[in-house]
């Protein structure tokens, strides 16, 4: 009978941290997380010392002195009197509004695109094809460049518009025009636009660093409500058609829920429109849109297009054939079918590159310094970093404040994968 | 910057990093090159010439400096900086000296740890327009659109001077003169704003100078000067005083066609002092002898600078006005050379 005995307990010994299988992986790990706590430790020491060496500290305070610098797109009030971090505000809103419209506008060209490069019709193919090499093979800042050049020196300058007494003695006319009938003035510095005006504005509420515009306030939740009960109402007819084979006629209905509402509280504040004026030097009233925001946003809009474009192409070939084949059996229009069939699913494969894309156009904001916009790295990282030599602060601020924008705009984009994958039952 | 880093790992982790700085003066010796932060280009003041040799007002200064560290004028490297990116480059240790068309301010010489050593020309913020914009005086620029280059004093007088008259205007931002022009004759601002020495080196360079013109108004106090780090006083007495060397030089008449007949012959006690033939002036800030007269033979006197570059009959065409020299009703002195 053998006798069953315990192995001899091996006693632990320094080597076997080495040649040890069962340590040797936690050991690597150790050494590797050691060098890298040393590398910042290094980094950071060598960065103080090298601030203490020039006598420079460290601190934010500067944020809460006076600007002294004027910015000329605001989109909340900022005048030379207010504070850094007041620039930094006006700066990160003018990147955001650039990130979000050139995403929703890059989106809906991209998809365009996408869909009609694999159109059966061989000249639009070709075009679409050439489209999206010719924009993505070129460099994002060359296009920003060449569209800001093309407003600024091939549109009229602003006197060019001036009608003087003497030329309506001679009967003549003035170089140049407002186009939409006299609505919008395009000048080698900007676009001027009506503005709307209300006649009863609701006012705002002051929340401290921030107003909050009652008017637009309201504006919104109105178009959100219509929205929401439009939908219950195609809701509604979709029950009707499914419990009784007929689809109610709802489309006058949809039409007066989406914009009475909207018409009626447009008349009830009283809307009307301030159009721009020549006096002096410039077009006073109205908005002003200066050419580095619509040159950036364009360049942005049709250069990440076609990167979304080549996306939504992949995501529609990524469908089986028999998918289509099926639908064309059932008797769908092409239209039907890519609106019903194909981009549901292929959503799924479209929307995490997606988001790479969204991450890109965000952060290629940056390059309007190129055109003198003032968006965040034109204000904190431009003019407040050079005013107040804060190199590091204003630096880690602005890559923070990315990182930040893009980890939400990366979650949001998550969440609604989530909404769009295939769920597996 | 000299920064030398010793990394250590003792019994786990132990870390020592030391920067040391060595004195710039030393640093130039060894290099045996000065590089010298310049404008990216402005005409007059600092700008390659057609062959690709630096020329100009502060050019000269940076070339007198070298000739004095070094005994050659031409041994010196120019880094063109922007009026972004020139102080990061002189505090990084990127350039020995800043000689740019930079305003001595309060906040630079302290929260930007910088020192002003000498101002080289004393000049004020003015603006520039087309003469048929019809305007006279800076005040009738409401509502204008102004182009102005940012990381500049004269970015935040623009803004004071604007809310003080209370009226309007729409700033461009641009990086440095070049685009300034590009956009202001383009016709993307009506005005433009800049040193008013700036102004008339740039409108000097317009094909149409004739239709420009600058308006009476001075807005602003703008001493321009050669910048150092601060902590490094040596090399600060080695500039500021090359400096006034140049200025001394105009003032005893020593030029630089006759600064070796000066040494020779002069009899006055501060010329034969300045130019090395008595006393020990230049061992003493760590130079030779010969320093400044190796730094006059180099580029002339202060007067000779100014004459070549901006003076009158220059295209760009300055009167010494308040750079003159103190005995002549300006505000250039120089300390005595004793």
């Amino acid at each position: 009978m053998a006798m069953v005995t315990d192995a001899p307990k091996e006693s632990f010994r320094l080597s076997m941290l080495i040649y040890d299988s069962r340590y040797r992986a936690v050991t690597i790990q150790v050494i590797v997380l050691l060098l890298v706590g040393l590398f910042f430790a290094w980094l950071l020491n060598n960065t103080a010392q090298n601030l203490a060496a020039r006598g420079k500290e460290f601190n934010f305070g500067f944020l809460w002195a006076r600007a002294g610098y004027d910015i000329n797109q605001q989109l909340i009030p900022y005048t030379n009197d207010s504070t850094h971090f007041r620039a930094l505000l006006v700066g990160l809103l003018n990147t955001l509004v650039v990130a979000i419209l050139g995403c929703i506008l890059a989106t809906f060209l991209g998809v365009v695109i996408g869909v009609l490069r694999l159109s059966k019709n061989w000249l639009v193919g070709r075009l679409m094809t050439v489209y999206v090499e010719v924009f993505r093979n070129v460099p994002l800042l060359l296009w920003i460049l060449l569209s800001y050049v093309i407003f600024s020196e091939t549109m009229p300058e602003p006197k060019a518009f001036r009608l003087t007494d003497d030329m309506i003695a001679a009967g003549e006319e003035p170089a140049a025009s407002k186009i939409l009938f006299g609505t919008v003035a395009i000048t080698n510095r900007g676009t001027s636009i009506p503005a709307p005006l209300f006649d009863r504005s609701l006012g705002s509420v002051d929340l401290g660093f921030v107003s909050i515009n009652l008017t637009a306030l309201a504006t919104i939740l109105v178009l959100i409500g219509s929205i929401w009960a439009n939908r219950r109402l195609l809701a509604s007819a979709r029950a009707t058609q499914e419990a009784t084979g007929i689809r109610p006629v709802v489309w006058w209905k949809s039409l007066l829920i989406l914009f009475g509402p909207f018409i009626a509280l447009m008349i009830a504040l009283g809307l009307h429109f301030e159009l721009p004026e020549l006096k002096g030097f410039n077009f006073q009233g109205g908005i002003q849109v200066a050419h580095s925001f619509t040159a950036l946003l364009i360049a942005l809009v049709l250069y990440t297009a076609a990167f979304i474009a080549e996306i939504v192409r992949a995501g529609i070939l990524a469908i089986s054939r028999g998918q289509s084949e099926a639908a064309f059996a059932l008797g769908l229009r092409p239209g039907r079918t890519m609106n019903l069939i194909i981009l549901p699913q292929a959503l799924r494969v479209i929307i995490p590159p997606l988001i790479s894309q969204y991450l890109n156009l965000t952060k290629n904001t940056s390059l309007g310094i190129a055109v003198s916009y003032l968006d965040l790295r034109g204000t904190l990282g431009g003019i407040t970093l050079n005013q107040t030599g804060r190199e590091l602060e204003c630096m880690l601020l602005m890559m923070l404040i990315y990182l930040t924008i893009s980890l939400i705009i990366s979650a949001l984009m998550n969440l609604y994968n989530q909404t769009v994958q295939l769920k597996a039952r | 910057m000299k920064k030398s880093v010793f990394l250590g790992t003792v019994a786990g982790a132990t870390m020592l990093a030391g920067a040391a700085m060595a004195g710039t003066l030393d640093d130039v010796k060894a290099r045996g090159e000065l590089i010298c932060g310049s404008n990216t280009g402005l005409t007059g003041f600092g700008t390659p010439d057609a062959s690709g040799n630096w020329v100009g007002f502060d050019v000269d200064l940076c070339r007198a400096i070298a000739a004095a560290v070094l005994g050659d004028g031409s041994k010196v490297k120019f880094v063109p900086t922007t009026g972004e990116t020139r102080f990061t480059a002189l505090q990084s240790g990127e350039v020995d000296v800043l000689v740019r068309n930079s305003t001595w301010t309060f906040s630079r010489d302290t929260e930007l740890a910088l020192d002003f050593v000498a101002v080289n020309y004393y000049d004020g913020q003015g603006f520039m327009v087309k003469k048929d914009l019809g305007v006279s005086s800076a005040k009738e620029l409401d509502g204008a659109t102004v182009c102005i280059q940012t990381g500049t004093t004269t970015e935040l007088n623009l803004a004071d001077f604007f809310k003080q008259n209370n009226i309007s205007y729409t700033p461009v931002t641009v990086a440095d003169d070049s685009e300034a022009q590009r956009q202001y004759l383009a016709g993307a601002c009506d005005a433009y704003t800049t040193d008013a020495s700036g102004l008339a080196a740039s409108r000097a360079t317009m094909p149409d100078a004739d239709n420009h013109i600058i308006l009476p108004e001075i807005i602003s106090k703008e001493p321009l000067g050669p910048v150092v780090r601060h902590g490094d006083s040596n090399w600060g007495d080695v500039v500021r005083w090359t400096y006034y060397a140049l200025l001394i030089a105009e003032e005893k008449g020593i030029t630089k066609a006759n600064v070796e007949e000066m040494a020779g012959s002069s009899t006055d006690e501060e010329v034969k002092r300045l130019l090395g033939v008595s006393g020990d002036m230049g061992p003493k800030i760590g130079l030779d002898n010969a320093a400044f007269k190796n730094a006059i033979a180099a580029v002339g006197n202060y007067g000779e600078i100014f004459a070549a570059n901006i003076g009158e009959g220059t295209t760009i065409n300055l009167a010494r006005g308040l750079n003159a020299l103190w005995t002549q009703g300006g505000l250039q002195y120089a300390p005595p050379f004793r």
